[in-house]
Formats: C-alpha cells, structure tokens, sequence
C-alpha cells in the first residue's frame, strides 16, 4: 500500500524534509522562544495568547502536531474577534480561565502541568460564549490548515495529480 | 443559443436547473418547445470545481439563510444549515454522489404495503414500477448508469473492500461497487473515473453525470433553451383565470425582472420550492399558490441516515476514489419483523479531514474525538440511506421574522424523527458497525445524520387533491399549467438514493407537458 507520512523527520544534515518547516522546528524544539509562535495577538497579550494555544491543544489534543498549528489557530480566531463587535471574547476568556485554574490549582491555566488538572477547569467553562467560540472556530481554524491534513494521513487535493487511478485507491492489502 | 424575450409568454419557465429543472429543461428543448431555465446560482464549469472541501463548499452550496426547528440534532449542531445542496447551475447534480437507483416495487405503494403506521401520514404513489419502468430505463441510459444498459460497474476502491469483506462475512449477499452514474468507461462523450475522491465537489473529469455539462449544453445546441444563472425567482405570479402568467426574479444585479410563461415547472428542492410557492401567496391564493388542500410544505422527508466509521489497525485510505462505489442492499427489502417497516442502504462514504472534523461528531472536543482524527487514514465509512416516515408536522414554513436578501421570508425547516426512523437508524448502526468489526475495527463510532442531501416530500404527489399538492404528471392539482419537477413531489422516499427517479419523473413529465401543449390544454 502506498502509505502517508505522518511523522515530520529531519534528514542528517539537519534539513527539513517536510514543507511544514515552521511546524517541524517547533516539533523538535518546542521550547525554542523569540520565534512567530510567541507575542501578542490583536486581541490578546502574550501570555493570553500562549494561554489560547494551550487551551486550543486541550480541545483538540493531537500529540503529533506541533504548537505552530494551534497557533496559526488562534491567530485565525483572533483576527474573527476583531471583525466582530465581541474584541473582548477572547481576552475576557483567558481571564475567566485562568480564575477557574487559580480555584482548582492556585495556579494560571498554562502553569497546570497535568492535562487532565487542566481539563477540568476547561470544563468549568464549557458552556460559556469564549469556550464555544474557540471549540466551534477551531473546527475549521484548526482542521483546515492544508500542512496539517499529511499529519493525520490526508493527502488533500487529487486532480493535479491525475486523482488515484494510479496511485492507490485500491491498494490495500491487508484485508 | 437561443435569447428569449422577457415578454415573451410562449416560453416554459423552469425554475432550477438540477436533476429535476436540469433534465426537464432538455427534454422539453429537445421536442422543439421553448424554454428559459432560471437558475439561482452561478455557472462553473468543470475546471472551476474545486478539489478542496470547505473551498468548495463556498463555491457550490446553498449558503443563504434558513433556519430550522424541532428536535432533529442538526437544528442544534447546523442551525442554519438545514441541508447541504447546490445553489449553481447543474443544482445538486454537481454535488451528488452518483448512486442511482430505481423503487421496489413495493415502496410505490408504502400505505398499502406498510399499513397504518401511527404518526405517519403514509399514501401510495398514483403510479407504480410498471408505470415508470420505460421512464427509469430512459433516465439510466441518460445518464450512463453502471451496472444497466451492459455498463459495467465501477472498480471498488479500499473503502469499498473493507465494506465488502465485513459484509460478505457477516452473510450480506448483494454487495458491490452499485449502480452508479459515473463512467466506468468512456461514454457520452465524457471520459472515465479518475478515482479522483472528491464527488462531492463537483467532479473536475466529468465522469460523474450532472445536468452543467449534459443536459443543459445539450438542451442550448437545439436553439430552444435559454439557461439564467444567478437568476432567483421570488415570486410566482397569476392571472383572473387562476393560471400562471409569469415570473418575478432577482437577476445578477439584483434588479428586479418579469419573465411571463406560458407554463411553469418549479424545480427548485424541497426547500426552496415550497418556500416559493407559500411566497406567492395573494388574494385569490391567500395560503400560497396550489395550496388550497394546504398541504404544500408538508410531508418534508431527508431520509433516515446517519454514518458509521470504524478505525483499523492498518492503513484503509478511504478517501481514495469514488466516494459512493460501495453498497450492501440486503436491509433495503420490507421485513417488519427487524421493529420498522421500509428498509435502508448501506453505501460507502468518506470525507476529507476538515469535513470529518465538523461532521463526525458536531460538537465533541478532547482525546476521545481527536483519537479517530489521528487514525483518519485508518479509517473506513459507510452512510445509512433508509427510508422515512412522512408526517404532516415536518414542513417546511415562511419565517415569521427572516428575510433573504430581497426582503422574501427565509424557509424554516421543522423535522422530528418518527418511531419508525429511529427504531431503523438503531437496527442500520448495529449492522454497519458489525460489517467492520467482522474484519477486525479497534473501534466503531456511530455519527449523526449531516444536514440534508436528499431532501423531499414538501409538495407531495396524491391520487386526490385533497392529500397532495401534485398529480401523477406533476402538475399541480390546482393550477392547471404549474407543475412541479424536483423531489418534492415525492409521495414517500423509499430506500433508494433520490436521483435517478428525480430524472426519471423529470423524463415522463417532459412527454407529458409537451402533449398537453400540443393539444392545447395548458
């Protein structure tokens, strides 16, 4: 069968293998700073922002992915915020958060360690605007992003390449 | 390419240009009548279909406002999303899947055959298969359908295997690749499946038939069609005599036009048609035109459907190749003792990432949900098409307080599921996830229905006026030279997948609308 990729590697030369270049050196170095992952949003600080992305990952965790594909997310919904008359959504969201994190752990939203601390101050609030605007935005925020669809073995557009008549759409061979 | 009048009332009005509007539009030109198509969308050819679904979604679907009721999930999950159809030239045959499949028999006559079912508002068709058997055999050599007119069926791609393999294990015996209007060869000028995936976005070869580049170009080549796109009719208008003059629609400036008619045939889905028709309400038709039995909007069926994936250890692809070239027919027969009568399909079904992320299952978040998306590739799917009980209370209604873009009140669509539907969906669940768990799923997952693509019942065909909106031709039972042509004339939905009937009924209507022009009757 042919079979898609879904893990980004680094060849021995320390080049990317994969177009997601952003997503790959985050993958790798997650810890790395100063990059396009970090800083403010329109609506949001710095740290509001890396809250979001926290909380982005939390509603749709995918241990494959890295954090530049929740960011680009968030950036996404943060720019849906400024066209609408709620600018204040997300920010009133994080605050909310992270009062429901001091409750639960004595500690801000992205300080909680655990996922599953974590989780239940999410759930806390679940039913409130900011929650359903991040889950519903994300849907699309998130899951429509073309670097992301080999990650999770989706190869996107056919056509341009001649669809699958000749690459596999009745290859499997396990059954 | 014919260029008619506005004020010319010899012409035919169709209003919609899909399986229905589409196809009568061609048969009528094709008898020498004149006809103005009026289309509320746009015109793409193939190579503006695009191989991305939300892009596409964009593109073709119907996104003006509607708003919905009842109980149905997609009133919570999609409240403004009632269905998932065309607004362009070609309708939903450019989004549609391709299965084609003709009524058994006995599901012209659902009332006779299922008894009084409680709740259901269930009638027989005024016409049988023996009746439509000649106009099903047309429809199928129209449109190329595999499996009929020695067609030979599509290759199965691995969703259509997995689909098999479960099936034919569990002792399923009528499995296989279906009878599906996509070429399996060369035909009609238009070129074979390139397993391209993307059916439902408008297929980019041409394999697939819809009527933008069947009917409607071979409709124009006779000089007596003139197709409108971006062309939304508002409202229907009427003489003393209670017959149809003509047309008010918005055209792609949003100015206002007349076209006048000598007969109009409204094809328009099952949604915007009734909506058309109670917005042509006036003093001599106060609830709506051809309402007066006040049954236009009602009966509105969607199929009983839901979806069933399963995740696999090993790698499927399922979205590889044709999206519907998969079916197991052995639940579509009549067996009340499985607790509900009617029967349903099962049909291989697959969607992309960024769809699978929004229909799976609307509204759940955290590891449970993102485990499937991580197996996306792992993945198989089938759809449920079963059929649905029609009741007076699913309807379609003028909002009281919604206005489209020309200030004409937007359709609300009210749906509850019936005992009947939901005792079906539960028994079609179990059987999808046994198929896959016979060759070994990790897990199964059982989603709900998406908004509506088979969309039908809403100006219902009756043997008397007092229980339908239409006659056997169509015609409405009212207004002597209204006809409708889309699957709202649908008496009951059956089992089976809308189109190829949709095209059939459009097929016999065109021979029967040009008699009666002929002899002047209309």
């Amino acid at each position: 069968m042919r079979i898609i990729d879904k893990v980004t590697r680094v060849d021995r030369r320390g080049f990317l293998k994969t177009t997601a270049g952003a997503a790959a050196i985050a993958a790798i170095a997650p810890a790395t700073s100063g990059s396009a992952l970090a800083g403010p949003l329109s609506t949001v600080s710095a740290d509001g922002a890396a809250t979001l992305v926290k909380m982005a990952r939390d509603i749709y965790p995918h241990d494959r992915l890295a954090d530049s594909f929740y960011r680009t997310a968030v950036t996404t919904i943060d720019a849906d915020v400024v066209a609408s008359k709620s600018a204040t959504l997300l920010s009133d969201g994080v605050k909310a958060l992270d009062e429901a994190a001091q409750k639960l752990k004595g500690t801000r939203y992205v300080d909680i360690a655990d996922e599953s601390d974590r989780l239940a101050a999410l759930r806390t609030i679940e039913g409130s605007a900011f929650f359903a605007k991040m889950r519903g935005s994300l849907v699309t925020a998130l899951y429509n992003q073309k670097e992301l669809w080999p990650k999770l073995g989706y190869e996107g557009s056919s056509f341009d390449k001649g669809g699958y008549i000749e690459r596999g759409f009745n290859d499997i061979d396990w059954l | 390419m014919a260029k008619f009048d506005l004020t010319d009332d010899s012409v035919v009005v169709v209003i919609g240009s899909g399986a229905g509007g589409g196809t009568l539009s061609n048969e009528l030109a094709q008898k020498g009548i004149n006809v103005v198509c009026l289309e509320a969308g746009g015109r793409y050819e193939n190579s503006d279909f695009i191989n991305d679904e939300w892009d596409s979604f964009a593109q073709l679907a119907w996104a003006d406002m509607r708003t919905t009721s009842g109980s149905w999930r997609v009133a919570k999950d999609f409240p403004n999303l009632p269905a998932w159809i065309v607004k362009a030239v070609g309708g939903s045959t450019t989004h549609w899947a391709g299965a084609s499949l003709r009524f058994q028999d006995h599901e012209w006559k659902a009332r006779t055959t299922y008894g009084d079912v409680k709740g259901a508002a269930l009638i027989d068709w005024p016409i049988d298969g023996a009746e439509m058997a000649p106009w099903y055999a047309k429809a199928e050599d129209k449109m190329g359908t595999t499996g009929t007119n020695g067609i030979p069926r599509l290759p199965g791609n691995n969703n259509f295997k997995v689909l098999h393999a479960g099936a034919t294990k569990i002792g399923y015996k009528e499995v296989h690749t279906g009878n599906m209007s996509i070429n399996s060869q060369p035909r009609d000028d238009r070129t074979s499946c390139h397993q391209l995936g993307f059916c439902f976005q408008g297929c980019k070869m041409g394999a697939k038939w819809s009527t933008l580049y069947t009917e409607i170009p071979k409709g124009e080549q006779t000089g007596h069609l003139e197709v409108r796109p971006n062309s939304q009719v508002l409202q229907i208008e009427h003489n003393a005599k209670g017959k149809v003059t003509g047309v008010v629609y918005a055209d792609k400036e949003g100015k206002l036009q007349r076209q006048a008619a000598r007969l109009i045939a409204v094809a328009g889905n099952s949604i915007e048609s009734p909506r058309l028709l109670l917005n042509s309400h006036s003093t001599m038709f106060p609830d709506g035109l051809a309402n007066g039995s006040g049954h236009v909007g009602k009966h509105y069926m969607r199929h009983t459907t839901g979806s069933v994936y399963a995740v696999f250890d090993k790698p499927v692809h399922m979205y590889r190749g044709t999206t519907m070239a998969g079916i197991v027919k052995d639940e579509a027969r009549f067996d009340p003792t499985r607790g509900f009568v009617g029967g349903y399909e099962m049909e291989t079904l697959s969607l992309g990432v960024p769809f699978m992320a929004a229909f799976l299952n609307p509204g759940a978040w955290g590891r449970d949900f993102t485990w499937f998306l991580d197996r996306y590739d792992h993945m198989a799917g089938l759809w449920i098409v079963g059929e649905d009980m029609p009741q007076e209370s699913n309807r379609i209604t003028l909002s009281p307080d919604k206005k489209d873009a020309f200030g004409m009140p937007v359709a609300n669509v009210h749906f509850d599921d019936h005992p009947n539907d939901v005792a079906m969906r539960t028994h079609a669940y179990k059987q999808g996830a046994a198929i896959y768990d016979a060759v070994g799923a990790l897990k199964t997952f059982a989603t709900p229905p998406y908004p509506s693509t088979h969309n039908l019942g809403s100006n219902r065909m009756s043997e008397k006026p007092a229980d339908g909106v239409v006659n056997k031709w169509g015609q409405t039972h009212e207004v002597k030279n209204l006809f409708v042509s889309d699957g709202s004339q649908f008496t009951s939905g059956a089992s089976e997948n809308p189109t190829l009937t949709i095209v059939a009924l459009a097929i016999r209507q065109a021979h029967h609308v040009a008699e009666l022009m002929a002899k002047n009757e209309v």
